[in-house]
């Protein structure tokens, strides 16, 4: 008899934990939209640059990555930029490589903003496929930082706070390649 | 001619802002943002995803007005893309058809609320166009941390 009663306690907890009546079950993607974890590998990819040039993660390893996830019409995107422009030449020589992928859903865009931004590190056109690598990129501007093993260290979103990402640029370069 | 109006006020909404505020950087000086869209004509994502957990037939039409690279990512099931990456006039095009007291809501959610570059254009073309109960689904920051890291449900385009 006492086991029946737990039974039926455990039953009627679970069943509290789940969906309304009549409420329609969320439609879980395949796939994780959060973004990628910290310490999880960085996925490869290669993507044409602007320039024809070959844009490839792998080809970087060694290097610490600022990936930076973007689009044209994206203001704060477009503040951040010129920040990025200047790491890439402060610290480009001790091994930051800044990587610029457009989100745009075309190139046009991408290629009119050039003589404004003057971008020194590579830009590409990303897609779905991208984003969806990367664990959903569901907003802009995300950026991802990744040391030089090819590991994501850190993953901002939004507006960020740059000097703080200036600062853990300036960590990751400290650390051995292995 | 309507990709014309719809960038015309695009660029009222962005003047309205800067007179506003007021030196207001560059980038968003140059697009429309969702600041001007009233409280009244806001749509909160817990209301919305109570709206379509309701009978199909008094579900709004869902439009997704912003980037196709995202939509493409997840959206809300039933929503339909008709964003700039779905070709000249998509919104247009799409409600050509629809009664203009017929429940519209759209939404974008590619950057936080008040520097969205494309709901509030979409907005006032709509209304211009005639439709009277039109809202815009309120995203806070994004779509990724407002609504999918919400458990609200998604899908995504194969």
């Amino acid at each position: 008899m006492r086991v029946l009663v737990w039974i039926a306690a455990v039953w009627l907890l679970l069943g509290a934990q789940g969906a309304p009546v009549g409420a329609q079950p969320a439609v879980r993607p395949k796939v994780g939209l959060s973004g990628l974890a910290v310490g999880q590998a960085a996925p490869d990819f290669t993507r044409v640059g602007l320039h024809r040039e070959p844009v490839k993660l792998r080809a970087l390893l060694g290097r610490v990555v600022l990936l930076n996830f973007w689009a044209s019409w994206c203001a704060p995107c477009l503040e951040e930029m010129p920040r990025f422009v200047a790491w890439q030449r402060q610290y480009g020589p001790t091994g930051l490589s800044v990587v610029g992928i457009s989100m745009d859903d075309e190139a046009g865009p991408v290629v009119a903003l050039e003589p404004r931004l003057h971008w020194n590190y590579p830009i590409a056109v990303g897609d779905e496929a991208l984003g969806k690598l990367y664990g959903g990129v569901l907003g802009l501007p995300v950026t991802y930082l990744i040391d030089r093993r090819g590991r994501v260290r850190a993953r901002y979103e939004g507006a960020s706070d740059l000097p703080r990402m200036e600062d853990r640029v300036r960590k990751l370069l400290a650390e051995p390649s292995r | 001619m309507q990709a014309t109006r719809r960038r015309w006020l695009a660029a009222v909404c962005a003047g309205i802002l800067l007179t506003v505020v007021g030196g207001v950087p560059e980038a968003l000086a140059q697009q429309g943002t969702a600041l001007k869209i009233p409280q009244s004509a806001q749509i909160q994502p817990a209301a919305l995803n109570k709206q379509f957990q309701g009978p199909v037939q008094g579900r709004p039409l869902l439009l997704q007005v912003g980037s196709k690279v995202l939509f493409g990512q997840a959206h809300i099931p039933g929503s339909e893309y008709v964003g700039a990456g779905a070709g000249e006039d998509a919104l247009v095009r799409r409600v050509a058809r629809v009664p203009h007291g017929a429940a519209i809501v759209i939404y974008c959610g590619c950057c936080p609320w008040e520097r969205c570059p494309n709901v509030c254009a979409a907005y006032e073309q709509l209304l211009h166009l005639g439709f009277t109960n039109v809202k815009v689904l309120y995203i806070a920051q994004n779509f990724g941390q407002d609504w999918v890291q919400k458990g609200y449900p998604v899908e995504q385009s194969h």
